[in-house]
């Protein structure tokens, strides 16, 4: 078991691999990426069992990951990379050409790690309950984790979802919707208001958890109590509140880093509010 | 002419059900999954046999294709079915992403294509499938011509690890094909050797060719007639072997001239050995309510019109020669 403080220096890294990253082609998508860091850590060096440096497609015996909201790409890739499915020094490769690290994931590259393309939103939960059904049939005990994000709740197919995993109790499944109030066009609020998720998501069926997405520490706890929740009839989500931009000053708590790169001054600024903990790539 | 007969007829759409059923038993890995069409796919026999392997997912065929995509995942190799209009345009991006770009190995079979799907009208008469979905890269697609060879199509493609699209239909159509046929995608079938004019069909209308061919025999035409069930990947070897020996080509099917078999044999034989060619398909219209045969009469899918077709492409052959 990792502690905090080593998990803490992971994102710390992770956020710099982020920020260089999209800075390197001026494009990518580092508000959410950054938002999404502690989770998405806590995920794959503690929460997770699974096996990075011996990767197949089927996963039997392993929990699986589900991104759903493709364009939080960076932050997937370096996490990857990080725990050992890929070299890190292919980060350098995102969207370049001729990468397996393609703008958005995708397994037509062959990238270990990624089981599904994702990016055109609202199809990723679809495919976890189908993995999820899939280990039911094989008794394979494992969990299948997936994340949203909140704009992509607005496209129907994550209700169809939504319907079918509670009313056919696929309950080794946990769901984390990253609730950053952010969509391209502006707030989520102004875009198209959700209302209250939580009412949502229990009305449909589900176990629904809450959990603060940028302490560490309560995304640890969060996670490791949805586990327990697992296995009880219900599909499991966990509203997970976070900023975007988080780890960054000047990006945190704003649409407009949704999909921008850095220029080099603010790439400096970021990296300097991130130490470097793990070498860069 | 090589004479085809047949004892009965009987619905392709019967034909998947019968072979989904028999693929059930042999393979554990196959699962199935519905869209609220059960009873329309014949996928009952399936479901009472193997009801931990069948899911019901309601009328939500976005989700259906997902959670197929994903059963991928841990091996199983899922068939999805509904009617051929929710089975592609409906989920056309569902399909692109999480199938075809995944790679998974989903089978999407779909019912109920084209004007014979009858007085349910043009919001369920789909003609454009077979386009979308062989514009999807890795997309196999096959349009088998009846009862048994749907029925060998549907164990077949079981053995294929990609993607595929499975087409056929509601009403009943002569059930010529042999019953113990083994299926080999993207191998055509030729059914009469000819020398005068190729017709490639796929699906209802290669019997109509098959009564055509007869027809024309009668005449003193001898057709080369050969069913395309698959149309991606299409047998080019033998479409060209064809159109070499007979020096003009139709072809004939259920669906939009654009997208469909006539426009692939056309991008063919533009590239590979340029033929007069007509096609036999609906001309950039949809359809409406009527039978099944009043349909494909008002719009130009019968015997008489694949005949038509072929003295127009001979006389424009001739005038090419002289």
């Amino acid at each position: 078991m990792a502690t905090i403080a080593e998990l803490e220096k992971v994102c710390t890294q992770v956020r710099r691999d982020i920020v260089r990253m999209v800075h390197a082609v001026n494009s990518g998508h580092p508000g959410g990426s950054l938002g999404c860091t502690e989770y998405l850590v806590a995920l794959y060096f503690e929460i997770m069992n699974h096996q990075p440096e011996k990767f197949n497609m089927d996963g039997q015996g392993e929990d699986l990951f589900f991104l759903s909201n493709g364009h939080i790409s960076p932050v997937f890739y370096s996490v990857l990379s990080r725990s050992g499915y890929f070299p890190v020094k292919e980060l350098a490769t995102f969207r370049k050409l001729d990468s397996r690290l393609q703008g958005h994931p995708t397994t037509h590259e062959g990238l270990p790690g990624v089981r599904v393309a994702s990016g055109s939103l609202g199809q990723g939960l679809s495919v976890a309950i189908g993995a999820a059904t899939a280990k039911k049939l094989n008794k394979d005990n494992s969990i299948v984790y997936s994340l949203h994000g909140d704009g992509e709740l607005q496209e129907g197919q994550i209700w169809e979802a939504a319907m079918y995993a509670a009313a056919k109790k696929v309950d080794n499944i946990i769901s984390t919707i990253d609730l950053n109030g952010q969509q391209i066009d502006g707030s989520t609020d102004n875009v198209l208001a959700m209302g209250d998720l939580k009412a949502k998501w229990e009305a449909f069926g589900w176990d629904v958890l809450s959990m603060n997405g940028n302490n560490l520490a309560e995304v640890v706890e969060t996670l490791n109590n949805a586990k327990k929740h697992t296995g009880k009839g219900k599909p499991v989500m966990i509203i997970m509140k976070t900023e975007m931009g988080h780890g960054v000053d000047f990006m945190m708590g704003s649409h407009k880093w949704h999909g921008v790169a850095p220029n080099d001054e603010q790439l400096a600024q970021a990296l300097k509010q991130n130490a470097e903990t793990l070498g860069d790539y | 002419m090589k004479k085809y007969t047949y004892t009965e007829k009987k619905d392709t759409r019967s034909g998947f059900g019968a072979g989904l059923s028999e693929l059930g038993k042999k393979n554990p890995n196959v699962v199935a999954l519905c869209a609220d069409l059960t009873g329309s796919l014949k996928m009952d026999a399936f479901a009472k046999e193997h009801p931990e392997r069948f899911f019901q997912v309601g009328i939500a065929e976005a989700n259906m294709i997902g959670i197929a995509a994903g059963l991928t995942i841990g091996g199983k190799i899922p068939f999805t079915g509904t009617f051929a209009n929710f089975s592609t345009g409906r989920v056309y991006d569902q399909i692109r992403q999480s199938v075809a770009y995944s790679g998974k190995n989903v089978k999407i079979c779909a019912s109920h294509a084209g004007l014979t799907l009858g007085e349910d009208g043009a919001t369920h008469q789909i003609l454009e499938d077979i386009g979308l979905m062989k514009m999807l890269p890795g997309m196999v697609v096959i349009n088998p011509c009846d009862y048994n060879q749907t029925k060998a199509a549907t164990i077949a493609i079981a053995d294929h690890d990609g993607p595929v699209y499975l087409r056929f239909g509601r009403p009943t159509v002569p059930n010529f094909s042999p019953a113990d046929q083994k299926f080999e995608i993207g191998k055509a079938w030729v059914l009469n050797e000819g020398t005068d004019v190729s017709i490639f069909a796929t699906g209802h209308l290669v019997w109509k060719a098959i009564e055509a061919g007869e027809q024309l025999a009668a005449q003193g035409i001898s057709a080369d007639i050969i069913n395309i069930h698959t149309i991606k990947p299409l047998d080019a070897a033998a479409v060209i072997a064809s159109a070499k020996k007979t020096g003009c080509v139709v072809t004939a099917e259920e669906h939009q001239m654009n997208g469909g078999l006539g426009d692939s044999i056309a991008q063919l034989l533009a590239r590979e050995l340029p033929t007069p060619l007509e096609m036999v398909a609906v001309n950039d219209s949809f359809g409406e309510s009527g039978t099944p045969d009043q349909l494909m009469t008002k719009y130009g899918l019968d015997t008489v019109n694949i005949l038509n077709a072929v003295k127009k492409v001979m006389s424009r052959k001739s005038v090419i020669v002289s």
